[in-house]
């Protein structure tokens, strides 16, 4: 390789590295980390165990920490409030350990205090949770704030991340008995009327069918009684679906040629009824049209032989 | 005219169209219901569509296998094979026949006999429904009826999007030629002589 070439092949891979390098600093999402005001009470709360000094005792104690208080930080970094301070949402007393026994009795902040959410307020007071227990049902037995996302990855992800929100009440004995005092309804038992229920389970949110049919986005807040939940098949398995107004209403459709009905479910799934083709309907429609008439002209024939 | 009887159809036979007709009857039904669900023209309900659909589907789907092992024990899977060698000929004779020479009193080009109960245009059409179409249909809707046993992805298409196509495809040409097999079982003398037949098990030769 003569010197010229040996030049231009540095400069051809120095040009490449440094594209490849540029091209992963862009790629590469914002890393967020945890501030160190939050690590003090990760200290204990992001473990399944904490340790303190017992200055009664003169010891230093090893105890469990209460599930139910344990952040988790993964979960947390990737949430909507991962910016944000413990201290912006709990009492700064709560800096100081052991924590003051009255705290408890301190009414937690509302979400409503940052986040304006009024038409959404709206809808809560008209579902059946808030019927249920009143004042008692809040935004963040749903929506976990240590952990709330909204999911844009795929349809998949935000329909099992959805449906968890459910399910972790009503899958669970321990905090559905939290609210009231009956034993929660079997899902799958409640649930057996409906055909291919894995599947339906696994590609479309239980606030499909269960809440009130809205144009906006605040109307998936009305959670309406079981009576009232959708249990005709064709409001999903029809030419106008409403799933392309619910669950893709803000998706776009990745191949929106090929004469499909309400193309955008067919980036994820196949409707039956929702997935119709006009060309295939109109072709059969024809073939069938020309079938009668050769049919016809058969008969008509027939009849003018016989006289 | 004299007639002359022969026993073309025999008992397992008849017993199999009869039940085949109605599943095929029911299928094609339930599953233009099941297309064209619509909220504002309710022809039957989708939940009883689809219930009907799937027990007429695994119905038709015992009476196909009887059918093909039937005819792999009994002769009357012969009906089925046939020479490619002046097929084509032989096709357009008898289509001939259905649109000149019937109405002129023409001789039946190819007569039914015992050994030959199907005229070409019969013996193909008869051959493509019960050895393409329906195996096609009953391997789709088995799929349908399992979806969790269809592929996810195939060439970057919905799975279940190409076997419920597929599906609905094979059901137009079945039921397409469910119309033509039951107009055309009325083209003789008597237009209710080949139903009869296929009742008695006889058919009477003109």
């Amino acid at each position: 390789m003569n010197m010229k070439n040996l030049i231009f092949t540095l400069l051809f891979f120095a040009v490449a590295m440094f594209q490849s390098s540029f091209v992963k600093a862009e790629g590469e999402e914002e890393k967020v980390e945890m501030s160190p005001e939050n690590r003090h009470c990760l200290q204990c709360h992001g473990n399944k165990y904490y340790s303190f000094y017992n200055e009664v005792a003169e010891r230093t104690e090893h105890k469990l920490m209460n599930p139910y208080f344990v952040i988790d930080s993964v979960s947390y970094l990737q949430g909507e409030h991962q910016g944000h301070y413990c201290t912006d949402c709990h009492l700064e007393d709560y800096n100081t350990y052991p924590h003051a026994p009255e705290l408890k009795l301190e009414p937690k902040i509302s979400c409503l205090l940052c986040h304006d959410f009024s038409a959404i307020e709206e809808e809560v007071s008209q579902s059946v949770h808030y019927e249920a227990l009143g004042d008692q049902f809040h935004c963040e037995l749903c929506h976990d704030p240590h952990s709330n996302k909204i999911v844009k990855s795929n349809i998949e992800e935000l329909i099992e991340y959805n449906n968890s929100r459910c399910l972790n009440c009503h899958n669970n004995i321990d905090k559905y008995q939290l609210l009231v005092s009956h034993k929660n309804p079997e899902i799958l038992k409640t649930h057996s009327w409906l055909p291919n229920q894995t599947l339906h389970f696994q590609h479309v949110r239980c606030i499909e069918c269960h809440t009130a049919v809205n144009d906006t986005a605040e109307a998936l807040h009305h959670i309406l009684p079981k009576e009232q939940a959708v249990r005709k098949c064709v409001e999903c398995h029809s030419t106008n679906s409403m799933l392309s107004n619910k669950l893709y209403k803000y998706e776009k459709a990745k191949d929106p040629k090929g004469g499909f009905y309400n193309t955008v479910i067919l980036n994820d799934s196949y409707v039956i009824g929702a997935n119709r083709n006009k060309y295939l309907n109109n072709i059969s429609l024809l073939i069938f049209a020309l079938t009668f008439g050769g049919i016809f002209i058969h008969i008509v024939m027939r009849i003018i032989k016989r006289k | 005219m004299e007639s002359k009887k022969m026993y073309l159809y025999p008992v397992w036979l008849r017993i199999w169209h009869g039940v085949n007709a109605i599943c095929i009857i029911m299928l094609i039904v339930t599953g233009v219901s099941l297309h064209y669900a619509d909220m504002e023209y309710p022809f039957m309900s989708f939940g009883l569509s689809i219930t009907l659909h799937n027990i007429f589907g695994v119905i038709a789907l015992i009476s196909y296998v009887i059918f093909f092992a039937m005819n792999r024990l009994f002769l009357n899977g012969l009906q089925y094979r046939m020479k490619l060698k002046g097929l084509m000929k032989r096709l357009i004779d008898q289509g001939k026949y259905y649109m000149f020479g019937y109405f002129k009193g023409e001789p039946k080009p190819f007569p039914i006999s015992e050994e030959n109960k199907f005229n070409p245009l019969q013996r193909v059409s008869y051959t493509v429904t019960m050895y393409i179409l329906m195996p096609i249909v009953i391997i789709t809707g088995i799929g349908l009826l399992y979806p969790e046993v269809i592929m996810d992805e195939v060439a970057g298409v919905n799975g279940i999007q190409l076997t419920a196509l597929l599906h609905a495809i094979m059901g137009y040409f079945i039921s397409l030629f469910l119309v033509i097999h039951l107009y055309v079982a009325s083209v003789g003398k008597h237009p209710l002589k080949n139903y009869k037949s296929i009742v008695t098990g006889y058919h009477e030769h003109e």
